[in-house]
């Protein structure tokens, strides 16, 4: 399923350790609401403080699927085409917070790996980050090249 | 939890279409900006039917598995006591707006690490066709008494 009409990444340019994109996001209160629409996932901790505080956590939490999801989406848009992802795992390790007021800002570094030459797959890992700490572990997404 | 759980094989999920505008609404959702992922015309030019969902877009369809593990009457799953340790999707292809999708979950295995429990549950999702489209691994942890 190749993207014809889409540049995609040189798979021979690339080398380990390589950054090969970086984007920051800001997440509000808006968009747990709307993950929680879009997805499916209704759990009030992502919405409600008083259900969070109850449930023993500081404040209202994104969803790990929304932090996972907006995650990879750098790297989408470097390699054009979102069917070149053939491979995503995370492990979440921390929660991120959103503040009802300010939000939350989930940073994202994606770098070069490991490199499969005989098959032209990059893995790509992910640097996720809120608040200064990392908030995925093992967060590694594996894209065709040509 | 109840170890007997291990290697059970669920019955498929009624087949759920993939819409076009869910895709976007998912799309927007997880900040994903690409044209494939929101323009049937930008998806056609790179050679696929419909719009392109994002890669955790499977998400949705594992859902529908989970609820049905938490149902289960002998599973012993406190759903308030649940947290979602790690994620993984591996893709033959990506999922495309006008995909008929059935899911069929397996708990590939149960263990217990002190006080807390672990359950690795694996929903294999496939096409009309009966091709794999799919598979979404999840591993939950259930939070032991305090």
């Amino acid at each position: 399923m190749a993207a014809a009409s889409v540049t995609v990444p040189s798979f021979d340019v690339l080398e380990l350790g390589d950054i090969v994109a970086e984007r920051s996001f800001e997440l509000t209160r808006d968009s747990l609401v709307r993950y929680a629409g879009a997805s499916g996932d209704f759990n009030a901790i992502h919405y409600r403080d008083d259900v969070a505080r109850e449930v023993g956590l500081p404040g209202v939490l994104a969803h790990g699927m929304l932090t996972m999801g907006l995650a990879v989406q750098p790297v989408v848009d470097w390699v054009g085409d979102p069917g070149r992802v053939a491979d995503y795992q995370v492990r979440f390790t921390r929660p991120v917070l959103v503040d009802p007021d300010s939000g939350a800002v989930v940073s994202v570094v994606a770098k070069v790996g490991q490199l499969d030459a005989d098959a032209h797959v990059a893995r790509i890992d992910l640097t996720v980050t809120f608040d200064g700490q990392t908030v995925l572990g093992k967060a590694q997404v594996r894209v065709s090249l040509g | 939890m109840n170890p007997e759980l291990q290697g059970r094989v669920f019955p498929p999920t009624e087949p759920y279409l993939v819409g076009r505008e869910k895709v976007r609404e998912f799309a927007r959702a997880v900040f994903a900006s690409n044209p494939v992922n929101v323009d049937p015309d930008a998806a056609r030019a790179a050679g696929y039917d419909d719009v392109v969902a994002p890669p955790t877009f499977a998400v949705v369809m594992q859902e529908k598995t989970l609820a049905q593990l938490l149902a289960e009457p002998d599973a012993g799953i406190d759903f308030s006591r649940v947290v979602h340790g790690d994620q993984r999707f591996t893709s033959s292809r990506p999922i495309v707006a006008g995909d008929l999708l059935t899911a069929t979950l397996t708990v590939s295995s149960v263990k217990t690490l002190g006080a807390h429990s672990m359950v690795t549950a694996e929903s294999s999702v496939t096409d009309a066709a009966g091709a794999h489209v799919v598979t979404a691994v999840s591993t939950l942890v259930v939070r032991g008494e305090e």
